[in-house]
């Protein structure tokens, strides 16, 4: 049951990243990366990790695809730029980056053991096992404290550059 | 006769294997709820109608049935048969999907509002389950944008583009207004929040630590992001016609409507639970067990309706601007301070 | 025994099927007399001036980016809200309070640079 679902959402992540590449229109592109995400919180779910699934509703679907659509709101979507891209070298390194990644995850699959949740079934309800809220926020307001408030550090970095951004021209 | 005998008996009934039956409890209980969601749509609609009527010096609608209390059956039916048109300019595949986005977010946040004491009054008592409603409740921006886009209109685009400017400003000090609640009852899940607030009146957590301010912030939160006055900016007729469903009609602006007035009775219902003690009785230990949950439950509720709909009745709207402002710089930092003050509060080791 | 959120899957599945039911049902008792005027753009009996898909602002952007910021703030408030009082059961509330105060200020600081350099303000 576990596997079957699964895989059916995991093929319904991968069929619609695809669809979102091929599409003309970058609205449908929008539409068809929603459900990836969607079907990634799905995921999350299955590795009882509902946290992360929360966040990345929250985070993703609610909150940065909101932003992708107004950026195409912001683009001139009838007369579009024709220009060849100015970043000319950027096709290779791409396709030299993403098969590293592609080699480095399939090393890394190979050897990894499935996590323990995984193995030993669906965990109860028992607050406190690994990827629920309170073990989450155990590890991070204690071991990984400094990586936390280093996150807020690079969010007000995020936020100078867009003001400073936005307030030069346009 | 509870959910699970029925399911049992329908299990028999068809000779399906034993273990099918939590399926058919889960199936009637979102049935159940769908049904008391569109129930709700109508007696509110109704009841807002007459009350506006009321302080308006005016009857409200009379002519259907005693008292006009078929009307919005009838406007539920009108919108049934009314012709649906897509605009020929209109993205067909993106038109279709928004109202979607729009109406099962809506509908999703039932399935943790605790209704009662117990298991048989909430479908499910999801462990994240405030996180869940932020979560949930996050999606229907995509709609809105998407819908005013779709429909190829400058009127809906500029609807749908304010809608969400709107619903993102508003989202953040609801999410943190709601932290209160979380930090006092050390949980996420909507029955351990209410059972934390069991002492009567004076536990309820409006009245904790830091009094009134969460609540208030909630509830003007909450009110901006379903469009409720004074923030109806979206659908401001005078400038932009409708807002971002001007070209929707029949059934497909049904869904918008339907997913609004519903949001506006779970809004209500979920500042009952997180601050008003939920269905806990005000007075410890008096009443306060069966189906007498149910009843503080919709008592609260009501009340918060009701107070909603005065508050529309009062006043005017506000400009863009203002909401803007209001938003980012008053909401969001008043809903930090409360995060702030509520939280040096238990961190202190009070009210444990 | 169906998990927590198989309710959440069932539910959405339930959702979308009234939509879908309640199309399908309108369809066979509604009317459809299309016309081209009907299907033409609602703009107030004018016709459309130039393509709806107007430009926006980068007004809207920014709102929305400092949106982004400020939502994944919050999310790392709530693991911090739930365990607060536990934190402070075990004598490290104070900790845990200031943890979250250092955070804030952080955050907080880029609010005051958006608020000073107008970017806040609805035009």
């Amino acid at each position: 049951m576990d596997y079957f679902l699964f895989s059916v959402a995991a093929i319904i992540a991968v069929v619609s990243a695809v669809l979102v590449i091929v599409q003309r229109n970058p609205m449908h592109s929008a539409l068809y990366l929603i459900i990836t995400l969607l079907c990634i919180a799905v995921l999350y779910l299955q590795l009882s990790a509902q946290f992360v699934a929360a966040v990345q509703v929250i985070v993703y679907a609610g909150a940065i695809m909101v932003l992708f659509l107004f950026v195409l709101m912001l683009l001139d979507q009838e007369n579009p730029i024709d220009t060849p891209s100015t970043l000319r070298y950027q096709n290779p390194v791409a396709a030299v980056m993403g098969l590293l990644l592609l080699v480095e995850l399939l090393f890394l699959s190979a050897r990894a053991q499935p996590p323990a949740v995984l193995t030993s079934g669906a965990p109860g309800s028992s607050p406190g096992f690994p990827g629920s809220v309170e073990s989450v926020a155990e590890s991070m307001f204690t071991r990984y404290l400094f990586p936390f408030e280093l996150t807020s550090v690079l969010l007000l970095i995020g936020m100078v550059g867009v003001i400073v951004l936005a307030k030069r021209k346009l | 006769m509870t959910l699970t005998g029925i399911a049992e008996f329908i299990a028999s009934f068809f000779g399906l294997p034993g273990s099918s039956s939590v399926w058919i409890v889960a199936v009637l209980a979102a049935a159940i709820l769908l049904g008391f969601m569109l129930l709700t749509v109508l007696i509110l609609i109704y009841v807002l109608r007459k009350l506006l009527g009321k302080i308006q010096a005016r009857l409200g609608p009379t002519r259907t049935g005693p008292k006009g209390i078929f009307q919005t059956a009838a406007d539920a039916l009108k919108l049934l048969i009314k012709e649906d048109t897509i605009p020929v300019k209109a993205d067909r595949r993106v038109f279709i999907v928004a109202p979607i986005l729009v109406f099962v977010p809506a509908y999703l946040v039932y399935v943790v509002v605790p209704f009662g004491e117990g298991n048989h009054f909430i479908a499910k008592d999801l462990n994240i389950g405030l996180l869940y409603i932020v979560a949930v409740s996050s999606i229907n921006v995509i709609g809105v944008v998407l819908a005013g886009w779709a429909s190829e209109n400058k009127y809906s685009l500029l609807g749908g583009m304010r809608s969400a400017a709107q619903l993102i400003s508003y989202e953040v000090p609801q999410a943190l207004a709601v932290l209160g609640p979380v930090m006092l009852a050390e949980s996420l899940s909507m029955q351990d929040i209410v059972k934390a607030q069991g002492e009567g009146l004076f536990s309820w957590f409006i009245f904790r630590s830091l009094p009134l301010l969460g609540f208030i912030v909630f509830l003007v939160a909450s009110m901006a992001e379903i469009n409720h006055v004074p923030f109806d900016l979206p659908e401001g007729e005078s400038e932009l016609v409708a807002g971002f469903n001007v070209e929707y009609s029949g059934m497909r602006f049904a869904f918008f409507m339907l997913a609004e007035f519903a949001a506006s009775f779970t809004i209500c219902a979920i500042a009952a639970t997180l601050f008003l003690g939920g269905w806990h009785s005000p007075i410890r230990g008096f009443l306060d067990n069966g189906w007498w949950t149910v009843f503080w439950f919709f008592l609260k509720s009501s009340a918060l309706v009701c107070l909603l709909m005065w508050i529309r009745a009062t006043y005017p709207r506000v400009r863009v601007d203002q909401l803007m402002e209001f938003g980012w710089k008053l909401m969001i930092p008043l809903a930090l301070f409360n995060v702030l003050v509520v939280g040096l509060y238990v961190a202190l080791g009070k009210g444990g | 025994m169906p998990s927590d959120y198989a309710y959440v899957a069932l539910f959405a599945a339930i959702g979308v099927a009234f939509i879908i039911a309640t199309l399908v049902f309108s369809w066979f008792i509604r009317p459809s007399d299309p016309s081209p005027e009907k299907l033409s753009t609602y703009e107030c009996a004018e016709e459309p001036v130039g393509p709806a898909h107007v430009q926006f602002r980068v007004g809207y952007y920014v709102f929305a980016l400092i949106f982004v910021i400020f939502d994944v703030e919050t999310v790392f408030i709530y693991p911090w809200a739930v365990l607060l009082r536990s934190f402070a059961r075990n004598g490290m509330g104070m900790f845990a309070f200031v943890e979250m105060v250092v955070f804030l200020g952080i955050l907080l600081v880029g609010l005051g640079y958006a608020w000073r350099k107008g970017v806040l303000r609805w035009e």
